[in-house]
């Protein structure tokens, strides 16, 4: 049983690990994001005209651009480390992008310039993936269903929106950071970022439709700063 | 009316007609398509071009649309549609190269030559050569992509399959099975479900080719531009690129079958008028309800 039981925490330990591995002992910044004001109310999406993606919805899905939960936290804000980060090659995993009952899942990918992206098509139906970058090259290709992943590489940073012309509800981003330090916030606005070396950061928070906003941090040594970011909403 | 106004009129009416002789001067007539190598499009421009006199041929033709700046905001712009090309971003439709990447220089010559149906851009052909070519080394002057990449590697067109009725339907099939007519719609009027909210990557509208309308594409007229066209997409369009979904000799099928939608006498056209006669009954509709045979 005691053997066990240090298994099952080793297990744990391990899992609570393996998504910071990239980035050992060091400092952390931890905050949440929420917003004022009144955001814009997000309409169901009707997706009658893609009749096996609208049978797989239950519930009417929700437009994704300003998602909120309790206390005004704000979902879908990109919270990274804009200035300060130390240099290092991209992490060697792929950043993945899922098309699913004609939803982008996540609705914002954060990758780091030069990580290798992975789209894939897990739909009946043909999709065409078009990123609207200008920094960056534009490009739009098809994907039916059961065809390989779509594999690409962004070098530049920049926040592209995404889109399929086939289905024009469905919408997203690819944020292209000069790091890999960053956290994309689920509906709590919670974030975390660990791993970073005695310094001086800038963090950045950036949001689709309510902007951006940067505040600074010192680090000395392995403690947690408290950083929250407050967005105003913005009725469109 | 004074002599002056009355000489002006005149004159407007005039370029009037020299544009829309321009614009119809290689119309894909109802009797017969030009063939690869007929027309003058393609033929290779192996001048160099001068951007610093490219600038000043620019300036004369094409700086009235396309703008000062090659950010496709002339003085022209608000009032035609679809809006100029934008020079600062390096997207090009007509391109022989895979989505995302440069088109090759003859990529641009050619459109430069043939202009784009249905828009407010002429054929440049009758420019000489050597002037087409300064207008390309400066029009490569409005984006830092040009110095710092390549052109991509052009798709390759293998040699043309014969037209079978057994091509016409299997290229119907990938019409079905790739979702043609989703935006292109079931009998290819460019009138699918997705057709009416699509709009370019400048937020513009935009509405997919209607095969019936028995015009030229945007970019050629020849079954191998037409390969070409769904394999590396129109980039900046809604026009997706098939090239990694299609393969070789499959996209003859597909070419096969998109000239049976045509208003124009085609082989293929009087292949597959011939076999419907009598076959028409054992094709299931395109669309949602699955369409192959």
């Amino acid at each position: 049983m005691k053997i066990a039981t240090s298994v099952a925490l080793c297990a744990l330990a391990t899992l609570a690990l393996a998504p910071s591995a990239h980035h050992t002992a060091g400092g952390t910044v931890t905050g949440k994001v929420t917003f004022t004001g009144t955001p814009p109310k997000m309409k169901p999406i009707d997706m009658a005209k893609e009749p096996s993606c609208a049978k797989a919805h239950t519930i009417p899905v929700m437009n994704e651009s300003v998602v909120t939960g309790a206390g005004n936290s704000l979902g879908n804000v990109v919270v990274y480390i804009s200035a300060g980060a130390p240099a290092g090659a991209p992490p060697a995993t792929a950043a993945t992008f899922d098309q699913k009952n004609c939803q982008y899942l996540p609705h914002v990918l954060a990758m780091e310039a030069g990580q290798k992206l992975e789209i894939k098509n897990d739909d009946q139906t043909s999709h065409n993936i078009h990123p609207l970058a200008k920094v960056n090259a534009e490009w739009n290709k098809s994907q039916p269903p059961g065809s390989p992943p779509i594999e690409a590489t962004y070098d530049k940073p920049e926040f592209i929106p995404v889109k399929c012309n086939v289905h024009p509800w469905m919408h997203g981003y690819f944020a292209v950071l000069n790091t890999s330090h960053s956290k994309v916030t689920g509906d709590d606005g919670e974030y975390s970022l660990s791993g970073l070396p005695p310094g001086k950061y800038t963090v950045t928070a950036w949001h689709e439709r309510f902007g951006t906003q940067s505040q600074e941090v010192t680090i000395t040594g392995t403690e947690t700063a408290k950083l929250d970011f407050v967005l105003k909403a913005t009725e469109y | 009316m004074s002599r002056v106004a009355r000489r002006i009129a005149s004159i407007a009416a005039l370029a009037v007609l020299t544009v829309v002789a321009f614009a119809n001067g290689d119309a894909q007539t109802m009797h017969g398509l030009p063939r690869e190598g007929r027309g003058a499009d393609t033929m290779p421009n192996k001048r160099v071009g001068r951007p610093s006199v490219g600038k000043e041929e620019y300036t004369r033709y094409c700086a009235g649309c396309h703008g000062d700046r090659g950010d496709g905001m002339g003085e022209n712009t608000q009032w035609i549609d679809p809006k100029p090309r934008d020079f600062t971003q390096a997207t090009f439709k007509c391109r022989s190269t895979p989505s995302g990447t440069l088109p090759t220089d003859q990529d641009i010559i050619n459109t430069i030559r043939r202009g784009i149906v249905n828009s407010n851009m002429p054929q440049w052909r009758p420019l000489p050569d050597q002037m087409q070519a300064d207008l390309l080394s400066y029009i490569k002057t409005f984006s830092p992509r040009w110095k710092s990449e390549k052109p991509g590697t052009p798709v390759v067109i293998p040699a043309e399959t014969p037209v079978t009725t057994e091509s016409i339907l299997r290229g119907r099939e990938m019409f079905q099975k790739f979702e043609c007519w989703k935006c292109h719609g079931t009998e290819g009027r460019g009138d699918g479900p997705s057709a009416a909210a699509l709009t370019d990557s400048k937020d513009q509208p935009i509405h997919p080719f209607d095969f019936t309308s028995g015009t030229r594409f945007k970019c050629g007229t020849t079954n191998a531009d037409l390969y070409r066209i769904f394999m590396t997409g129109l980039d900046g369009t809604p026009m997706a690129s098939f090239v990694d979904n299609i393969k070789g000799d499959q996209g003859w099928d597909l070419v096969h079958y998109l000239r049976t939608l045509q208003p124009i006498r085609t082989p293929e056209s009087t292949l597959w008028k011939t076999w419907l006669a009598t076959h028409a009954a054992e094709l299931k509709p395109i669309g949602p309800e699955s369409g192959s045979r």
